[in-house]
């Protein structure tokens, strides 16, 4: 068998191990370097640049980025095997957008099926419909995010317009190639109400085969980072939603029919 | 349909009262047992020293007073107080006496102790002089031994002062049979004695012994039937009334004959489980497989229906609350090293059969629910976990574990039950293992396992090798030669394996010393009776009559050594970018690292006052000189550089628990420096030695008698805690660190290893949080752990994190559907997060 897929080299700027949110089991994930869009609450900025960068944090500064092939990640993500076996675990693509790499994404996914391992990506599915059709083939779930039904505000708090991820989602729902689950990110003042969660539920609920939906509350784990690497925090006034208008959401959101549930 | 009922149970609001009266006071020292014992010695002065033990149980047992607190179920207590302990000066006495005035304020278990209790004892302590097993032992150890003792090489304490306990008695049987069976036994086996035999004498009266103790054990019981009948009557509430008949009828019934129901059979366990601590003061006396033994009298009244669910749980809520109502005052460093008023009775749930099928049944589930019933330190509740294990129990055991309380401990029953093979157990006897005390396990009623025999650290033989031998001034190790001579790092290496073993040997004397002072001044006839085979061999346990019999004392600060030996060997051997004789200096000077002005303060009264002890008299300039030459350690800035640049090389090499393959291979060697010699020992008993890998909490102050060590690790801080990695050296999260620690040996160490973990409730939450916890387990088992316990950390350890994150480096937080190391995080963020932990702890 060809073991090719190996040698393919990308970028990342972190391997996280021992995650239990992200995907069925225990899992590792793998976050990639270089992102389409520019969302404005991004807990991952230095993700964002495909580009090398240098971000301070605890007063140490350190390049963020790191090119490395395929095997080297494997060689990381495979220690975690006996945990993936009874957990039925295994790795997760997430970012920046695994699709801003599609090739060296399409071979990590490849890898890790061949090692057995449950696969699934975190994506904004921002991206020509082409590079989504190289990973689906070793793809077991796929976790998309889908931030407001609004293109104009969209675009507003991303940078893009939302028409291309609504088609993709679409296509990659009528593929039957992998497990959809959408999730949202609830941002204060952004999509927070329950008409915006009331619509983007009713558009996953028509989606082929998707059955569960995810509210991730908005957090500010981020912050630290914009001010590590040196760059404006365009939010920095928005407070964490609270508990009890999260159930209020979830409670709006089941009423599509999906499996609903706050948190990933 | 599964084979178990899984519900959960209500609990009695009698439960919480039964708590409440346990704790509303500071526990209390009572002299009574040790009057009673003291004047029946002085009435059996000649007998052989079997009878006089089993006489003194008797007057004891006749005499003790006895107690039914408000609203038991389950009676039984040792002392009038709650929480109250005897003591026990046929063991050791004198350090209870030096510490009268200082226990009631003491910072680890503190005790009340009132004057007359201390007249009484100072009286009671006159006869005692010359006579206690402890006095006996250091007549018994060698010159070499000694001395290392007293520079803290191992501490052999927990025997030396105290009687052995670590012990697992025949608890089915006795609710089965009834003691009238070991009496009948007895009796058999002393008509069968011939005056002509060769051991007739230690054989006769050593069964005599065991009948009169089992006869008392009975009167005992029989006074507590006589006390309920008469509160009977004396009570206006007729349901309380009722419920002292029924404590009456059983306690006339049992332990004397088999109990003829559940509710019997757990006071038969209940008098066993006591008066085994009234007989000695040995702690970790462990109920074991509570929930086999049991499961008969259970699944017989509920087939019957002459018990509800709910009943049941209640007797069994019962016992797990009285568990902590038995007590024992240590001297105040014991007392630090096994901290939290701990009597470790290990209780053990789940596992396989003697035939090797999934033991779990009602009655594990139950034990799992009445711990989460009364959240309470005791019983010590573990869990064995094997392939077959029921995912369901597991599910319910985390649920518990996210509770915070600590419990329960998960034991690994394959790598247990071959590590039990290896030491010469039978199939069936090692599938039926429990743990003792805090992980170690044996084969019940027939085990004397010695387990606990000391605490060795392994940091101090490395530091023997630094001073060619020396400590304080004093040639405690080999002269293995100067340190900076020695050219290869197996040289150095080679250096530290002959100091270990070398200090192995003398633990060795040390506790075979204190093992025949035992035997020879304190056999117990009532545990020997219940301990096969001591009838048929005619001796007690403490003489070997049990059919296995180990010494297990336990060696930590394995992750120190690996990460100290491994700086050695990359930086003085390897790199060679630190020189031998700048690190002997810089350990010396603990790193150039500067002291704080209370440390220089206490350093400062220390030497004032052994130089005024000497007669110096000194000034208040000369007492500054003192106090500025103890801030800086005397070195110069350029040393101090030095020795801190010697640190950050120290740090940046690969340290064990980060699942780095060549550390962690290494750190399996290390721990075969302490297990391996420690095997080819034998002690008195005829059993051999078998290591553990684990501190109790005996890593704090034993760390404070310990220099800087070459991994780092400042002078006085703690020593790693079990097999786990040093406090926050493990930076790549919980799976790299368990995967570390699953390459060490853990069938070798079959006195048990303890492997500690922190966990966040958050990542227990749900049922999907429990599933992936529990497979975390099972994986980590997998890989050959043996023990896992884990702290789900609450509002006021990540409190602590936020002032010491030092020690907490590798705590994994989860933040709204991402995880994070708490550390790493900004301070308001923490906050963030520690306002939070209280809802997710649900």
């Amino acid at each position: 068998m060809s073991r090719d897929y190996n040698q393919v080299r990308g970028r990342i700027f972190d391997i996280q191990r021992y995650s239990i949110h992200d995907g069925p089991g225990i899992r590792t994930i793998v976050f990639l370097k270089g992102c389409y869009l520019r969302c404005r609450w991004c807990c991952n900025p230095e993700s964002q640049s495909h580009d090398f960068e240098q971000m301070t944090m605890g007063g140490v500064t350190k390049t963020v980025g790191q090119d490395i092939t395929v095997g080297e990640v494997m060689e990381t993500v495979l220690k975690d095997r006996p945990y993936y076996r009874r957990s039925g675990g295994g790795m997760t693509l997430s970012g920046g957008e695994c699709l801003f790499q599609a090739d060296f994404s399409a071979a990590l996914l490849e890898a890790a099926h061949d090692a057995q391992l449950n696969t699934a990506v975190e994506s904004t599915a921002f991206a020509p419909f082409e590079k989504i059709e190289k990973i689906l083939p070793e793809l077991d779930y796929y976790l998309l995010d889908i931030k407001h039904m609004n293109s104009a505000k969209h675009k507003a708090y991303t940078g893009a317009p939302n028409e291309r991820i609504l088609e993709n989602a679409r296509r990659i729902a009528e593929s039957g190639q992998c497990q959809l689950i959408i999730r949202v990110p609830v941002v204060p003042g952004f999509n927070d109400s329950v008409h915006d969660i009331q619509e983007i539920s009713r558009f996953a609920a028509s989606l082929p085969g998707v059955h569960r939906l995810h509210l991730l509350p908005y957090h500010r784990l981020g912050t630290d980072k914009y001010i590590g690497l040196g760059r404006d925090y365009t939010l920095p006034d928005i407070v964490p939603p609270t508990g009890e208008h999260m159930q209020k959401l979830l409670t709006a959101a089941l009423q599509s029919g999906l499996e609903c549930q706050i948190g990933g | 349909m599964s084979a178990f009922y899984s519900e959960h149970i209500a609990k009695s609001p009698r439960i919480p009262r039964l708590i409440e009266h346990l704790y509303a006071k500071l526990p209390v020292v009572e002299a009574d047992r040790a009057v009673l014992l003291t004047e029946s010695y002085k009435q059996t002065e000649g007998d052989p020293i079997i009878i006089r033990r089993a006489k003194a149980f008797d007057a004891i047992c006749r005499h003790l007073p006895i107690i039914i607190r408000p609203e038991e179920l389950i009676v039984g207590s040792s002392s009038q107080a709650p929480r109250g302990c005897q003591v026990f000066p046929e063991f050791s006495y004198s350090w209870l006496e030096d510490e009268f005035e200082t226990m009631e304020t003491r910072e680890a278990d503190p005790f009340h102790i009132d004057d007359a209790t201390k007249a009484t004892l100072h009286e009671v302590y006159k006869y005692w002089k010359g006579r206690t097993t402890s006095e006996l032992a250091t007549s018994y150890m060698a010159p070499e031994a000694l001395v290392a003792i007293e520079h803290n090489m191992f501490t052999p304490g927990n025997y030396f002062y105290n009687g052995i306990g670590h012990v697992t008695v025949c608890y089915g049987r006795i609710a089965r049979e009834g003691l009238e069976s070991i009496k009948a036994e007895a009796a058999e086996a002393l008509l069968k004695c011939k005056v002509g035999d060769g051991d007739y004498a230690r054989r006769s009266h050593f069964l005599q012994a065991v009948i009169l103790s089992c006869e008392a054990a009975c009167v005992y019981a029989e006074r507590y039937s006589a006390l309920a009948r008469e509160e009977a009557a004396k009570e206006k509430d007729p349901v309380r009334r009722k419920e002292l008949e029924v404590i009456a009828e059983n306690c006339a019934r049992v332990p004397r004959y088999g109990a003829r129901n559940f509710y019997e059979a757990c006071q038969s366990f209940w008098f066993i489980q006591q008066l085994l601590q009234v007989e000695s003061s040995g702690h970790s006396i462990s109920p074991g497989r509570f929930d086999q033994y049991m499961y008969p009298f259970f699944k017989k009244d509920l087939e019957e229906g002459k018990i509800t669910r709910e009943f049941a749980q209640e007797i069994m809520d019962c016992i797990w609350v009285k568990l902590n109502d038995l007590n024992k005052i240590r001297d105040a460093a014991s007392a630090k090293g096994f901290a939290g008023y701990s009597l470790f009775q290990n209780l053990i749930a789940g596992g396989q059969t003697p035939e090797g099928l999934d033991a779990t049944n009602d009655l594990s589930f139950m034990c799992i629910e009445a711990t989460m019933h009364v959240l309470l330190p005791q019983p010590s509740f573990s869990v064995r976990v094997w392939n077959g294990s029921p995912q369901e129990f597991l599910m319910r055991a985390a649920e518990l574990t996210r509770t915070g309380v600590g419990l329960p401990a998960y034991y690994n029953d394959e790598v247990i039950i071959p590590s039990l093979l290896s030491r010469g157990l039978s199939m069936s006897d090692a599938r039926d293992y429990n743990i003792i005390g805090c992980v170690e396990p044996q084969k019940a009623c027939k085990t004397d396992g010695w387990h606990d025999a000391a605490f060795f650290n392994m940091c101090r033989p490395l530091e023997l090798v630094f001073s060619n031998g020396m400590d304080k001034g004093v040639q405690v190790g080999l002269k293995t030669g100067d340190v900076t001579q020695m050219r290869t790092f197996d040289e150095f290496y080679d250096a530290y394996k002959k100091q270990m073993n070398y200090m192995i040997s003398l633990l060795v004397n040390a506790d075979n010393a204190i093992d025949v002072a035992h035997a020879e001044r304190c056999p117990l006839p009532f545990l020997s009776g219940m301990i096969e085979d001591c009838i048929g061999r005619g001796k007690s346990v403490q003489e070997g009559g049990a059919i296995y019999n180990f010494t297990g004392p336990q060696g930590f600060g394995i992750a120190n050594m690996t990460d100290a030996l491994y700086a050695v060997k990359t930086l003085v051997y390897e790199q060679k970018t630190v020189s031998m004789a700048d690190l002997r200096n810089a350990l010396a000077h603990n790193y150039g690292k500067e002291r704080t002005p209370e440390e220089a303060k206490d350093l400062t009264e220390q030497v004032a006052k052994a130089m005024m002890k000497d007669g110096i008299r000194l000034s208040e300039s000369q007492i500054r000189t003192i106090y500025e030459t103890s801030l800086n350690d005397g070195i110069s800035a350029a040393d101090r550089a030095k020795y801190q640049k010697i640190h950050d090389l120290i740090e940046a090499v690969p340290k064990f628990g980060n699942d780095i393959p060549e550390v962690d291979n290494f750190a399996r060697d290390v721990a075969y420096t302490y297990t391996r010699p420690m095997q080819e020992f034998r002690n008195p008993r005829g059993g051999q030695y078998q290591a553990g890998l684990y501190p109790v909490s005996a890593n704090v102050p034993l760390g404070a008698q310990t220099g800087a060590t070459p991994d780092g690790r400042y002078a006085g801080t703690p020593v790693a805690d079990g097999v786990s990695p040093y406090a926050g050296r493990d930076t790549h999260g919980p799976t790299a660190a368990a995967n570390s620690v699953s390459h060490l040996d853990h069938s070798i160490a079959s006195n048990g290893t303890l492997f500690n973990m922190k966990f966040h409730p958050s990542a227990l939450a749900g049922r999907e949080g429990l599933a992936n916890f529990v497979a975390f387990i099972r994986s980590y088992f997998d890989q050959k752990g043996s023990h896992m316990q884990f702290n789900v950390v609450s509002r006021e350890t990540l409190l602590d994190a936020q002032k010491h994150p030092e020690n907490y480096r590798s705590l994994v937080v989860r933040v709204a559907g991402y995880s994070a190391l708490f550390t790493q995080l900004s301070r308001s963020l923490q906050d963030d997060i520690i306002s939070r932990t209280e809802q997710t702890s649900l």
